[in-house]
């Protein structure tokens, strides 16, 4: 049997991404940015997951807006670094896990969260970037991914109630699966930010504290923020948080936070990330 | 019926939904099309015959033209879609954040080295009525 082991939840600033791919990782503004991640990058190092399933979302690069589904399933082999603007970022290509994204659908359709199913899917800075803050630079990626990309671009997005349970489905959905696999799970974006507008710059360290908080002691208090709270406490981008209860739904009630770190600013944002184990390994 | 949105109380700020989203189709289009540099080099070449190509507003193309990034919001415009007029430019993201909320780049960067802007003060557009 398949089993999530463990989740990850960070930001994917994309500033954090070019200071990688740029040399920049020692500059005195980046260095305590990094310096947060050594310790997770030991640590999955460790896990050695057989595949992680990442949640994150698309920034105009696969999806713009022709079409927006509100959650997606990468079921491809391989998925193409996007190019944003800038050209891709230089780092591997991305390998799924058809098998396991499929059975992931055959099972969560049927607990009625109804996935789009994406064959061809350019994946951007939300997942790169991720991957990059845990695995460093491999030459090659240690282990498949599977995208699942949820729409926080266009309001109004899921609610955090749907997405704490669509992680609890995907969880069902695992450990059907008939082979065995250690699989962790990642929720990225936020926390508090807000890009655009003449409130931009908005942080509420408070907020994302009580958050990160919440996620070891009461993960449904977290499930039941409205919108509204997102979008005044957290900023209009903030509100990607919801993410994070995809993979926070994914896990046993009790967990045990491994690793936390939170620094203001990197960019526009505050960055925040978390590791928690599921306690029956 | 129109829904009702709480979030118009607050300051500062459009929040990009599905009415928004609508308005704006063709403006966010036009910002994703500046994806490929062949594009980029067309608009540079000129800008309004390259928006003209683009069945967006008067309103839509002016405020490109102007580069009046929180005008581009209201008509529909997404940060994440205006964004990219910005790197054609050669602006970075935080160079058009501080544009946006009135500030120097210096400014802007140094209001973020000491924490960010506190949510106390900017919950509603009547905390924002009385300010200079």
């Amino acid at each position: 049997m398949a089993r999530i082991i463990a989740g990850v939840a960070t930001s994917h600033i994309p500033a954090v991404g070019a200071a990688w791919d740029n040399g920049k990782t020692g500059e005195p503004y980046w260095q305590p940015v990094f310096k947060g991640f050594e310790r997770s990058k030991e640590w999955i190092a460790k896990m050695k997951p057989d595949v992680c399933i990442v949640v994150y979302n698309d920034h105009a690069s696969a999806f713009s807006l022709e079409i927006i589904p509100t959650f997606a399933i990468g079921c491809a082999a391989e998925f193409a670094i996007a190019d944003e603007g800038w050209g891709p970022r230089p780092v591997p290509p991305v390998k799924g896990y058809p098998e396991l994204a499929s059975h992931i659908v055959q099972s969560v359709v049927l607990d009625e969260f109804d996935l789009t199913i994406v064959n061809k899917m350019d994946v951007d800075h939300g997942l790169t970037v991720p991957l990059t803050l845990m695995f460093g630079k491999p030459r090659e990626w240690p282990c498949p991914v599977i995208p699942i990309s949820v729409n926080v671009v266009v309001y109004p997005v899921p609610t955090g109630n749907r997405c704490y349970m669509l992680g609890k489905a995907i969880r069902k959905a695992v450990e059907s699966f008939d082979k065995d696999l250690r699989v962790v799970i990642f929720g990225t974006g936020g926390m508090s930010h807000q890009l655009q507008g003449p409130r931009a710059g908005l942080i509420n360290r408070e907020f994302d504290t009580r958050f990160l908080d919440n996620l070891t002691r009461d993960p449904r208090a977290l499930a039941k923020i409205s919108h509204f709270e997102y979008l005044r406490e957290t900023g209009s981008e903030g509100i990607e948080m919801v993410m994070w209860l995809i993979m926070r739904g994914a896990l046993d009630d009790e967990v045990k936070e491994v690793h936390r770190f939170y620094h203001v600013p990197a960019s526009n944002t505050a960055l925040g990330h978390i590791i928690l184990e599921n306690t029956r390994q | 019926m129109a829904l009702p949105k709480e979030y118009d109380d607050l300051p500062g700020t459009v929040v990009f939904d599905a009415d928004q989203a609508r308005l704006g189709y063709h403006l966010n289009m036009f910002c994703m099309s500046l994806m490929k540099p062949e594009n980029r080099a067309a608009f540079k070449a000129d800008e309004r015959a390259y928006l003209d190509r683009w069945p967006m507003t008067e309103d839509q193309k002016l405020s490109v033209l102007k580069r009046d990034w929180n005008g581009m919001l209201q008509v529909g415009g997404n940060i994440y879609f205006t964004s990219k007029i910005a790197a054609t430019d050669g602006l970075s993201f935080q160079q058009i954040a501080a544009m946006m909320t009135g500030s120097t780049q210096e400014q802007y960067a140094q209001m973020m080295l000491k924490g960010g802007r506190s949510p106390d003060g900017n919950r509603s557009k009547s905390e924002w009525k009385n300010r200079g």
